[in-house]
């Protein structure tokens, strides 16, 4: 299932950045590339704290 | 929006935004610290990435269509030289200040420390360096095309709207996110601030009301406009209570005389804290006033008056307290419980 979450976040991540060079490239609009991001963010924030997010006890207190 | 030049809150829709964004974040703060370290973990990776994406993305609008296109391009569009109308003219040099003591209160005035305490190594001191190098350099060059391309377009010069520029809905939630994971730690080490000034009060009714005062003052885009001069210079006023702290907990040991010597003493005010403060900010007024030296470049003098200042009262005031003694009080270590 990690490994699933994982794979979805680093997804989420390229469709972050990966579009942003591809316009500069001139390989791909800007339009386009401003949906890739949304959809990006959407899939790293729904998959990211799943796994990156771990409780630990010693981390320290509450508070 | 507020433009940079507006005073007051303009439009309802302002107010209500402020007071939504305001609420949410003193909600995480409320809820501690590992809340909020749990959501600025999340956000960071790709915080980051929107920067770049969004200072990339534009370039080709501003007629950069190749690498080669690059510098002739930053230097007739992009970083002029040639300040807004009402703005200070940033050299090098204010860059390189701003940048690392943009956040003086945090870093050097220890107002980290809040969040540090937990730290399991002292090297995540570190840390602090990479934010500002990803947060101070990286964002602030995507910001520089962003506002050149806003300009070129004639179009709204404020976070949100050049965000848009660059990554449409993805930017604006990246502005909210990184406004709310700055504003996160502040407003929880503020709640823990006043909550020593006000002992009998839990630490949420603390939080709740530095949330109620923050997300009033945010209305005002006067100040909210205007942050690089107000964090530099609420930075400037923090400064000397870092130095202290510095000084107190590492030099004076070295120097054979005690920390925390008020605590020991059970001394209310610290005189040598208290004249550090207050005369570190007088010289930096000083120095502003006489050689004309812009707020962005007192931290960094103030620090070393602030730290000299400490040292040699807290040599006399702890004059008859001998290295042997400080030495034999060394076994005492009560005060190191923080």
């Amino acid at each position: 299932m990690e490994y699933i979450l994982k794979t979805g976040s680093f997804i989420g991540l390229a469709l972050t950045v990966v579009p942003a060079f591809l316009v500069f490239a001139g390989e791909l609009t800007w339009d386009t590339h401003a949906v890739l991001m949304a959809i990006g963010a959407l899939l790293w924030f729904a998959t990211a704290p799943f796994w990156m997010v771990k409780e630990d006890a010693s981390h320290g207190p509450v508070e | 929006m507020p433009g940079l030049s507006d005073l007051y809150p303009s439009t309802v829709g302002w107010v209500i935004t402020v007071l939504v964004v305001g609420s949410v974040v003193t909600l995480l703060a409320i809820l501690g610290f590992r809340q909020i370290a749990r959501f600025s973990k999340v956000a960071a990776p790709w915080m980051f990435l929107v920067f770049v994406a969004c200072g990339v993305a534009v370039l080709p609008q501003l007629g950069v269509n190749s690498v080669d296109d690059l510098w002739a391009v930053a230097n007739q569009k992009i970083w002029t030289g040639a300040p807004l109308e009402g703005r200070a003219h940033f050299s090098f040099w204010h860059i390189t200040f701003f940048a690392w003591f943009t956040n003086m209160a945090m870093h050097i005035g220890m107002a980290d420390l809040t969040i540090l305490r937990y730290a399991k190594k002292w090297q995540y001191g570190f840390f602090s360096a990479f934010g500002m190098y990803l947060g101070h350099y990286v964002a602030w060059i995507a910001s520089g095309i962003l506002v050149a391309l806003a300009i070129q377009n004639s179009g709204e010069i404020a976070p949100g709207p050049i965000a848009y520029l660059g990554a449409g809905i993805a930017g604006l939630a990246a502005v909210v996110i990184a406004g709310w994971t700055t504003a996160n730690p502040t407003i929880y080490r503020a709640g823990l601030a006043m909550q020593t000034i006000t002992p009998n009060w839990k630490r949420w009714k603390v939080t709740l009301a530095v949330g109620a005062i923050t997300s009033v003052a945010a209305l005002f885009p006067a100040l909210m406009m205007r942050l690089l001069d107000f964090v530099a210079l609420y930075g400037l006023i923090l400064m000397p209570m870092g130095a202290v702290i510095f000084a107190d907990f590492w030099l004076l040991p070295r120097l054979g005389l005690r920390q925390d010597y008020a605590d020991w003493k059970e001394i209310a005010f610290s005189l040598p804290a208290a004249a550090s403060w207050g005369v570190t900010l007088a010289a930096c007024w000083g120095i502003n006033a006489v050689w004309g030296l812009e707020v962005f470049f007192l931290g960094l003098p103030g620090w070393f008056i602030a730290t000299a200042i400490y040292v040699a009262l807290s040599f006399a005031q702890q004059g008859a307290l001998t290295k042997v003694k400080a030495e034999r009080y060394a076994g005492d270590n009560t005060w190191n419980t923080y």
